[in-house]
């Protein structure tokens, strides 16, 4: 089976609006955690987000769709992403044309269905009915794609956390089948009202800037962004001469089945995810220089990852980090992110921080790193994503 | 405080969609998580929406959420202790 | 990639769960809006413990995944995989209410948590502690095709699996409501056998859950083998009939060898005329059956079509009123199943008898 490389990295967050800038953030210690202030909520000041600070016609601007139609914010943050990816792998228009789109959302259209309700609830034939035309996932897919010009296999997944991480996971499998040449693929949530309210009811939700491992952590942060990755297999790799920037070496995706919000204690399903993608890269543990964990913040992820990182990996635990304490969880989106995080890392030899750390979780051995890292040659770096439903997935990147 | 106990057995069962289930069959002294009802963190989630929502009372800690939560009469004497039943 | 279905759980507004039932009990909707799912009775299947926080989609999905496993004696899948156009939109619609009504304060988290696309997925898995591969596809008209795309990739890799997988909309008050607003419905109800006589704008909606366990070595029972499947993004409507040709000959066959044709018909003009230059042209001497009519128009709705046609070429027998064109043929040993939605994704299917 073909080798599947990554040609190009797109995204935009609370920390950047490019690679570029993304990469400053982490190298500075630049949270992007901080004051709500584009949602109409009760909460603006109580509860923290990682929002990106441009409105609907800011992004419109960034974005210029060509195609006339009804943006909602996560179609205009996916075409943002989207397109640096599919410029810096230099994919023209003929080749789109059979390049795969596969893409990871949870919120879909609900920035604007939620606005609309509003009205809705006051009388069922009010509000403008086209506010809720993107309500579904794969609105935001389609408007990438026309706008690219891509018509090649398209999917989007809702798999909660692990939506975009399960999206590339399939792009490689499209190309490792032989089934497409390319892949465009990642995933896109914003912040929304529904998600907001949704993660406060649960309780999970920390009023200050998150502290993943920390003993002291006491939630999350939302957040909100889009990222997305071209995909290319090793021979048209090798003959376009591009230099490709990471590998897919291996994935994984497996099922917690212990509880519909909460991870099993001993971390179950996070054991077998990253168990089977270093079976599928042909690795052991001791190969995997990093690890990007899901590491949310919340009570119940972070000790359920770490018993299943001491699991796996006993007492040679690799250095690891949630860069969610820069841009909080963006939710779907999470595993493109990080997954072009983990691409930056190998590509600079760095470690990024996690932020907020002070206290050693008693149940674990492992202290995450805490200061940006530079001149650390990576290999092989793990990205975990870990989903409600129990949808648990890992991805492993490796230097080429 | 057996008047309060019935009443709040009856919310819960609505709280927690408890269709099945009778006040006559929730034993108030039995624990409501684990064992007992065997309810789990959604459940608590609802219960301590439904402290503040039906009686004004806001559990502070996750801690106080355990003590609170063990049973039904232990909700029931934190209304109590509180005027609010 | 080839699957076999070894069976097969679906909830329909059709008797698509009882036996006896359908395709020989076909319920007639002579007066009708929209068509809903007949539901078993849910304590035959689920905890009440557990189904209390289960919405009335979410339900029906684990009824139907729990029967399809018991009909074909795999209980425990190798990956569990949903497609579903809108998801749980019950518990969506809840949960946003819920915000306004109580201005963001005090809001039950049980809505929420129940709302997310995955729910059904995961709720599989936790009913059979499922520790193998588990996604959930939401995509539009697309949904259960790429479910189905994920399955068959992972039986080429690996034959001996078991992959249960299936596609699940549902009809609210609220989606009825706000779809109809936005045009997609019949401005009046309609008798269901003559959906197709209406030609007028706008289809019927419906709802239905679907449940396959596929595998990827011939079984002894197996209702039909899934030969391929394509999707198409928004083709080049002039390009249709060469996209089937195309796919016939990918597949290794041609349009001679198929017996049946089965198209996605859903009694709205506008759509439905994409189907007349084929059958005109390319699918000119081909009997054609339509499925809609008994379930509705939904993002899955190919998923009640995949088996409709399995059973077809099971029992080599056609549902009533079913066909559209031609005459009913003698054998069925091949079938052609061509949707789309809205004009926007468009799927092909191949089956054939075992």
């Amino acid at each position: 089976m073909p080798r599947v490389f990554i040609t190009g990295i797109g995204i935009i967050s609370a920390i950047g609006f490019d690679a570029g800038e993304v990469y400053q953030s982490l190298r500075n210690g630049r949270s992007g955690v901080g004051k709500l202030t584009l949602i109409d909520s009760v909460y603006q000041d109580e509860i923290p987000v990682a929002e990106i600070k441009a409105n609907l016609q800011e992004l419109m601007r960034i974005a210029t769709p060509k195609i006339n139609g009804y943006y909602t914010r996560n179609a205009l943050l996916g075409l943002i992403a989207a397109r640096q990816a599919v410029w810096q792998a230099a994919l023209d228009r003929e080749t789109l044309r059979d390049t795969a789109l596969i893409s990871g959302t949870t919120v879909g259209g609900m920035d604007r269905s939620e606005g609309f309700i509003k009205g809705y609830l006051a009388g069922t034939n009010k509000g403008m009915i086209r506010q809720v035309s993107g309500h579904d996932c794969g609105d935001s897919t389609e408007k990438i794609a026309e706008n690219l010009g891509i018509k090649g296999y398209m999917a989007t997944l809702n798999t909660a956390c692990s939506s975009s991480a399960n999206a590339i996971m399939m792009g490689a499998r499209l190309i490792k089948q032989g089934k497409a040449k390319k892949a465009v693929a990642g995933g896109v949530d914003c912040l929304t009202r529904f998600t907001l309210n949704g993660f406060n009811s649960l309780m999970i939700l920390d009023r200050a800037q998150c502290r993943p491992f920390d003993e002291n952590r006491n939630g999350l942060n939302l957040g909100e962004g889009s990222a997305f990755v071209v995909l290319e297999s090793e021979d048209d790799v090798v003959r376009t001469g591009k230099t490709p920037l990471a590998e897919v070496g291996g994935y994984g995706n497996a099922c917690d089945a212990y509880h519909q919000t909460a991870s099993s204690p001993e971390g179950h399903g996070a054991f077998l995810s990253m168990q089977k993608a270093l079976d599928m890269a042909h690795l052991s543990p001791a190969d995997i220089s990093y690890i990007n964990t899901h590491g949310t913040g919340t009570k119940n992820n972070d000790l359920s990852e770490g018993v299943a990182i001491e699991r796996l990996y006993g007492n040679n635990v690799p250095p690891c980090s949630s860069t969610k304490s820069f841009t909080g969880h963006t939710l779907a989106a999470a595993g493109a992110i990080e997954a072009v995080i983990s691409t930056l890392a190998i590509q600079n030899n760095c470690l990024f921080p996690n932020l907020n750390y002070s206290e050693q979780m008693h149940e674990l051995t492992f202290v995450p790193i805490q200061k940006y890292r530079p001149e650390f040659p990576l290999t092989h770096v793990m990205s975990n994503s870990f989903g409600f439903g129990g949808n648990n997935s890992s991805l492993i990147f490796s230097r080429i | 405080m057996e008047q309060l106990i019935a009443k709040l057995k009856n919310e819960i069962i609505e709280v927690l969609n408890l269709t099945e289930m009778t006040p006559e069959s929730i034993d108030e002294n039995a624990p409501l998580f684990v064992e007992g009802l065997g309810l789990d963190s959604i459940d608590a989630l609802e219960l301590i929406v439904l402290l503040e929502k039906k009686y004004g009372l806001k559990l502070s800690t996750a801690d106080e959420g355990k003590t609170v939560l063990k049973s039904v009469r232990s909700m029931a004497e934190f209304i109590r202790a509180n005027n609010k039943g | 990639m080839i699957a076999y279905i070894r069976g097969a759980a679906v909830l329909s507004p059709q008797k698509t769960f009882t036996k006896p039932g359908f395709p020989d009990e076909i319920i007639h909707y002579p007066d009708s809006a929209f068509l809903k799912c007949l539901e078993p009775n849910y304590r035959d299947y689920i905890d009440p413990m557990v189904a209390r926080r289960m919405s009335r989609v979410v339900k029906m999905g684990v009824c139907a995944a729990l029967q399809c496993m018991k009909d074909t004696g795999i209980d425990m899948p190798d990956g569990i995989i949903a497609g579903t156009g809108l998801g749980c939109l019950e518990d969506t619609g809840k949960f946003l209410v819920s915000i306004y009504a109580n201005e963001e304060k005090l809001l039950n988290p049980t809505p929420f948590i129940q709302s997310t696309h995955n729910t059904v997925a995961g709720a599989i898995a936790l009913a059979i502690k499922c520790h193998h591969y588990n996604a959930t596809y939401t995509h539009r008209g697309f949904s259960f095709e790429n479910a189905l795309q994920d399955a068959l990739m992972q039986l080429s890799d690996n034959p001996s699996l078991h992959i249960l997988a299936g596609g699940f909309d549902e009809l609210t008050d609220h989606s009825y409501t706000l779809t109809k607003r936005l045009g997609l419905w019949k401005n009046h109800a309609v008798d269901n056998f003559s959906l197709y006589d209406d030609h007028s704008r706008g289809s019927l909606p419906g709802e239905g859950v679907a449940f396959f366990m596929l595998g990827g070595q011939k079984g002894t029972h197996d209702f039909a083998r899934l030969v391929s499947m394509k999707t198409l993004f928004e083709p080049d409507v002039k390009d249709n009939g060469t996209n089937i040709t195309r796919f016939l000959r990918e597949a290794g066959t041609g349009i001679e060898q198929v017996d049946l044709v089965i198209l996605g018909n859903s009694g709205d003009d506008k759509y439905d005329r994409i189907y007349d230059p084929l059958t005109e042209g390319v699918l000119a001497n081909k009997p054609c059956a339509a499925y809609k009519y008994l379930c509705g128009e939904y993002d899955t709705s190919a998923s009640f079509a995949l088996y409709m046609a399995s059973l077809i070429l099971k029992y080599q027998k056609l549902p009533e009123h079913s066909l559209i064109r031609g005459k009913c043929p003698e054998h069925i040993n091949r079938i052609l199943l061509y949707n789309h939605l809205r004009a926007k994704n468009h799927s092909l299917y191949l089956l054939e008898r075992c």
